[in-house]
């Protein structure tokens, strides 16, 4: 049951995720990933992280890509930006991402440290509870910092997309 | 259950493609969007440890990697927005504003 959900959303996210690498206008790309994103979502339910699955949505599907679809809307796309994927224009880097595939998959696939197939039992009680108590107490000062880094990001952003005056 | 290896190679191939997005495709926006993609990967990952091994950390450095994502995407489109303002185009090669 488990292990079909997880293909079904696994097969599902990897062909989005293609989809958004080789959509020839960057709109196609955009809804791609939003697609990709509900996918991901829909793993961490079955991971068991119920409060990242609507983070999830509500900050990715809800505000990132609002802003993407937005930012595309506004600057209008001209024909010359309309180009295909071509997977044989940049060989060096083709290569690079072959090997670093190989390398991965080996390292993943050869250890014998990523076989668990039980998850180790959580102490009873309420999770998402438990979650805000950790995140609240034991990184109480890591939140704070990460708050006033989305502020400075908030003025940035105003400051950078206004009209220059005079 | 799901073996870990499952999510961990779930993760892996997320994260090619989207360095394939972020080297191979040449507009700027499919760039962005291809971080995003990398950033997710990572995601996944970090809740799948977290989960088998009976461990919020996984869950909580995931929601300090999406609020500096979005302070990353907003920045990053702001700078886009003034780009093409400057400049008006959207290729990766054409920006050679800091080559010196």
């Amino acid at each position: 049951m488990d292990q079909g959900f997880f293909l079904l959303f696994a097969t599902g996210s990897v062909i989005t995720a293609l989809t958004l690498v080789m959509a020839r206008n960057p709109v196609h790309s955009a809804l791609a990933l939003m697609a990709c994103f509900l996918q991901i979502s829909a793993i961490f339910v079955l991971l068991e992280a119920p409060l990242l699955a609507v983070i999830q949505i509500f900050v990715y599907v809800g505000a990132i890509m609002v802003l993407f679809v937005f930012v595309i809307m506004m600057i209008d796309v001209r024909e010359a930006v309309l180009q295909r994927f071509l997977p044989g224009g940049n060989m060096p880097a083709l290569v690079l991402l072959v090997l670093l595939g190989i390398e991965m998959l080996a390292l993943v696939l050869w250890s014998g440290r990523f076989s668990l197939t039980e998850p180790v039992t959580v102490r009873g009680g309420d999770q998402v509870r438990q979650l805000s108590t950790t995140l609240f107490a034991d990184y109480l000062l890591p939140f704070e910092v990460a708050s006033v880094i989305l502020l400075a990001a908030l003025v940035g952003a105003i400051v950078l997309a206004q009209k220059e005056q005079g | 259950m799901v073996p870990l290896w499952w999510y961990i190679l779930l993760g892996v191939a997320l994260f090619v493609i989207g360095a394939a997005g972020v080297l191979l495709r040449r507009n700027i926006l499919v760039v962005l969007m291809s971080l995003e993609l990398m950033l997710n990967s990572v995601n996944i990952n970090f809740i799948a440890f977290g989960r088998y091994h009976a461990d919020f950390r996984g869950q909580i450095f995931a929601i300090f990697v999406i609020a500096i994502t979005a302070a990353e995407v907003a920045v990053a489109l702001g700078i886009l927005v003034a780009l093409v303002r400057n400049k008006s185009t959207l290729k990766v090669d054409d920006v050679t504003m800091m080559k010196g």
